[in-house]
């Protein structure tokens, strides 16, 4: 390969790379993304080589392995271009009558397309409606091209941001580019990168870093994971870029170990960049140098806390410190450094190619552009989404999302993970971006969106996130460690029926010393499920600390299961089936739930068929009510 | 070196650049109690306990005066009501978890914290304890950790687990080496349970 010594070699060898690859030439593209990859993904791809060669079109068709499409639910995907047919659930057993149908005659395989509501099927992939309502930016290119091959990025037009700011921009002008594109962290943080990029720049000192912080870890979430896996020079090509307009020689990846395909499909792309001489001494004849080191993270929530990750990178255990000295002008090493995360990192090549006004076009305000979310939950259509910023919740729940699954109605959203906060029906009409999100007691975090329906207990959805956040506090102040512990235990005891007078009280008066007097933002805002639970599912802590009762029915300790003598058909069903061995009964004798030994796993109810409905859930009062009764 | 002025509770305190908030009220004989300072150490900012208002303009903050540089215009309170509210919550947190160290009673004792495990204000009868008891000596100040490491360079003495796992330990392969004739970081301790951890890791060295 020969090495970029100029931007007008990689402009050439973009004409070169782009003119070989043929517009109308059939390209089957399999997605390989992670959710692909469980669905089997490799074998699908194994399954088209191996059946294209079979029906003699190996000179005819293209195979394209690509990073995650987004639409997960619906894996594995398969998109056969130039017409972007769209197959749905693909298993390797429809492979060759895909061959066979779509390639080589050029018609549909009916039934692995989308279907809508009313059966109507949808042929392309922009059609469907979980795409139709995106605007994919930055994610929109991981379905064109191999992640493992810097030839398929640079023919798309691939670091011609960098080559223009190289060459054409002074490192201030990119900073005002970017500075007056209002480009806002993605990471959560929401802080505007322009700024902190100013900073670090004018920091004094020599040595300046640059990070890529790829430490995602908010249950639920994987845009940064996806993004890295599917188009790694997008994030590189951004990081250059800042690293350029900052004045930083040497970059960091702080990428987690638990991302394997993020790690290699990364370290594919850095040794390419730097066979290219995209990376290295003199980048492109600039006379900029730059390069980058991966580093893969333990696999600490607290690391993705930029002053953590700082300190992890160091060598040291990851934990935060004091940023009263900003990162910017003390960090790594206590140098200045600029961190930002994935998806901001890969929004910066689309602004400098764009340009300002171009990016400030799209989204609110205050939120410019758009944003990766992961809408996972109970939701139809999950997967990952980019959406402008200022979309309405209802939209990307609804409309993207399809809405709830089986019928159920939907209770809430939680946004922004373990740091966020869950979101009431009453505020679907809430515009998504960071300001709005934080003024309704959550925040955009990474971008995590689990929706929730009317099984979803939310003591048990607070519960949940505080215990996670205990686990990942570092354990260093007081707040932190001791207050979310506290916190955990009251909402514990809420949860087994044991909840007190006054419990919400005292969880909002921790809630709050947490929220104001932690030392990083882990613990700033890890009372957001807390407060925003109470704040809008009140009724539901008062119906388990007074009425001992869970309305969604999920806590254990307050459901038991019964079944209705009148409607039991005695068919022995439920009985086999109880792992507890908990029924007693027999053929033409009523079931009974025996309590004691109940683990309340629900089986009897699920497997208890439909047109009996024998077998109930009751909580609280209604226990008793059943109790006397029977 | 320059100096500049900020205000500490409606005083004008003048201080030099690079001290932090703590150093200035100092000098002027402010008080702001803290556990995890020692001013051989770098500021730790974890007990946070020497919380202080800083306000600016309409907004107003909370943060560690032991980390916090001095600026020039500084506007800072060291007993507002939210000071207070906040250090009365972490000594509460602090008091529940460990019951038995002085320096921990006597500030808890100052900020009106009353009976050990502050008994419930609003709690049904019989009272029961605002926060349930996990009693420890070790309120994990690392002011042990960080002596070996800052200032005698050992590392013979760490931190291993998280949250509320978190605990102090010796490193037995180095602590065997390096400890006996040094025992500096006993006198920091302010539990004094330093010292009964390293004969325990001593005693366990020997059965070894």
């Amino acid at each position: 390969m020969p090495t970029l010594k100029t931007p007008q070699d990689l402009e050439r060898l973009r004409k070169d790379l782009s003119a070989a690859r043929d517009p109308k030439k059939p390209c089957v593209t399999v997605c390989s993304g992670t959710g692909c990859h469980a669905y089997g993904c490799d074998k699908i791809s194994e399954a088209f080589q191996a059946e294209i060669k079979k029906q003699g079109l190996e000179k005819k068709v293209d195979i394209r392995r690509t990073g995650c499409h987004g639409f997960c639910e619906r894996g594995t995907l398969v998109v056969v271009f130039p017409d972007e047919v769209c197959y749905l659930r693909v298993k390797p057993e429809d492979v060759p009558e895909i061959v066979s149908t779509t390639l080589k005659q050029n018609k549909l395989v009916e039934r692995l397309l989308y279907s809508d509501g009313d059966g109507k099927k949808i042929t392309h992939e922009g059609e469907i409606p979980f795409y139709k309502h995106q605007n994919r930016i930055v994610f929109g290119s991981n379905r064109l091209l191999d992640p493992k091959k810097i030839d398929e990025y640079i023919a798309l037009g691939g670091y011609s941001a960098l080559a223009k700011a190289l060459s054409g921009m002074t490192p201030k002008q990119v900073l005002d580019e970017v500075k007056k594109a209002n480009l806002r962290g993605r990471g959560g943080g929401g802080f505007p990168a322009g700024i902190k990029w100013e900073v670090t720049r004018n920091a004094p000192g020599d040595v300046k870093y640059v990070i890529v912080n790829a430490d995602e870890g908010d249950p639920g979430a994987y845009m940064d994971r996806s993004l890295l896996e599917g188009n790694p020079h997008s994030v590189l090509e951004g990081l250059i870029i800042g690293a350029y307009a900052i004045g930083a020689q040497q970059g960091y990846v702080y990428v987690r170990q638990e991302y394997p395909l993020a790690v290699e499909n990364l370290s594919v792309a850095l040794k390419q960049a730097r066979e290219n001489g995209l990376l290295g001494k003199n980048i492109l004849g600039s006379g900029f140098d730059f390069d980058v080191k991966v580093h893969r993270g333990a696999g600490a929530f607290v690391s993705g806390e930029e002053t953590a990750l700082m300190t992890a990178l160091e060598g040291r255990v990851g934990e935060s410190r004091p940023k009263y000295v900003y990162p910017a002008i003390k960090g790594l090493y206590g140098k200045p450094t600029n961190i930002n995360n994935v998806e901001t990192w890969a929004t910066v090549p689309l602004i400098i190619n764009k340009g300002a006004d171009w990016f400030t076009g799209i989204g609110t305000q205050g939120s410019k552009g758009t944003k990766i979310f992961s809408l996972v939950g109970k939701v139809n259509n999950t997967g990952l989404v980019e959406v402008p910023m200022g979309m309405t919740l209802r939209e990307v729940v609804f409309d993207i999302g399809g809405g709830i699954p089986n019928g159920k109605k939907f209770k809430g959203v939680q946004t922004g993970g373990p740091s966020g906060g869950v979101l009431p029906d009453k505020l679907l009409d809430l515009k998504v971006d960071f300001d709005e999100l934080t003024k309704a007691g959550s925040m955009m975090g990474s971008g995590g969106m689990i929706v929730m329906d009317e099984e979803n207990c939310m003591v048990d959805i607070a519960r949940y996130f505080l215990h996670f956040l205990a686990e990942e506090s570092c354990g260093k102040c007081v707040p932190c460690r001791e207050g979310i512990y506290q916190m955990l235990k009251i909402v514990d005891r809420i949860c087994a029926g044991d909840g007190r007078d006054g419990d919400s009280d005292l969880l909002q008066e921790i809630a709050e010393v947490v929220r104001d007097a932690s030392l990083c933002a882990l613990g700033g805002t890890a009372p957001n499920p807390v407060l925003s639970t109470i704040r809008y599912f009140k009724d539901e802590y008062d119906a388990h600390i007074w009425q001992k009762e869970c309305p969604a029915g999920v806590c254990k300790s307050l459901i038991q299961y019964f079944i209705v003598p009148e409607k039991c058909k005695a068919c022995l069903i439920c009985l086999r089936n109880c792992p507890a061995e908990a029924i007693t009964g027999a053929k033409n004798q009523v079931h009974v739930i025996n309590q004691e030994k109940c683990t309340k796993c629900g089986v009897c109810l699920e497997v208890c068929p439909t047109k009996f409905d024998a077998v109930t859930k009751l909580s609280g009062r209604k226990i008793h009510t059943q109790a006397v009764t029977a | 070196m320059s100096e500049v002025t900020l205000t500490i509770n409606n005083e004008e305190v003048k201080a030099k650049q690079g001290m932090t908030i703590l150093e200035a009220a100092q000098t002027v004989g402010i008080e702001i109690p803290t556990l995890c300072h020692h001013e051989k150490l770098v500021p730790y900012g974890a007990c946070r306990v020497c919380l202080v208002e800083l306000t600016n303009g309409k907004k107003s903050r909370l943060v560690t005066s032991c980390a916090y540089p001095v600026e020039e215009g500084l506007t800072v309170m060291t007993e507002s009501a939210p000071v207070v509210k906040a250090r009365r919550m972490i000594l509460e947190l602090m008091w529940a978890r460990s019951p038995g160290v002085e320096p921990i009673r006597r500030l808890g004792t100052k900020y009106g914290i009353s009976g050990v495990q502050a008994i419930r204000e609003y709690g049904i009868t019989p009272p029961q304890p605002k926060f349930e008891i996990e009693p420890t000596y070790c309120v994990l100040c690392g002011m042990c950790v960080r002596y070996c490491e800052e200032v005698k360079r050992k590392n013979a003495i760490g931190f291993i687990g998280r949250g509320t796992e978190r605990e102090v330990v010796f490193f037995p392969e180095i602590a065997r080496k390096e400890c006996p004739g040094c025992e500096e970081c006993f006198k920091l301790c302010p539990t004094g349970a330093l010292p009964s951890h390293y004969a325990l890791t001593e005693a366990r060295a020997a059965t070894e």
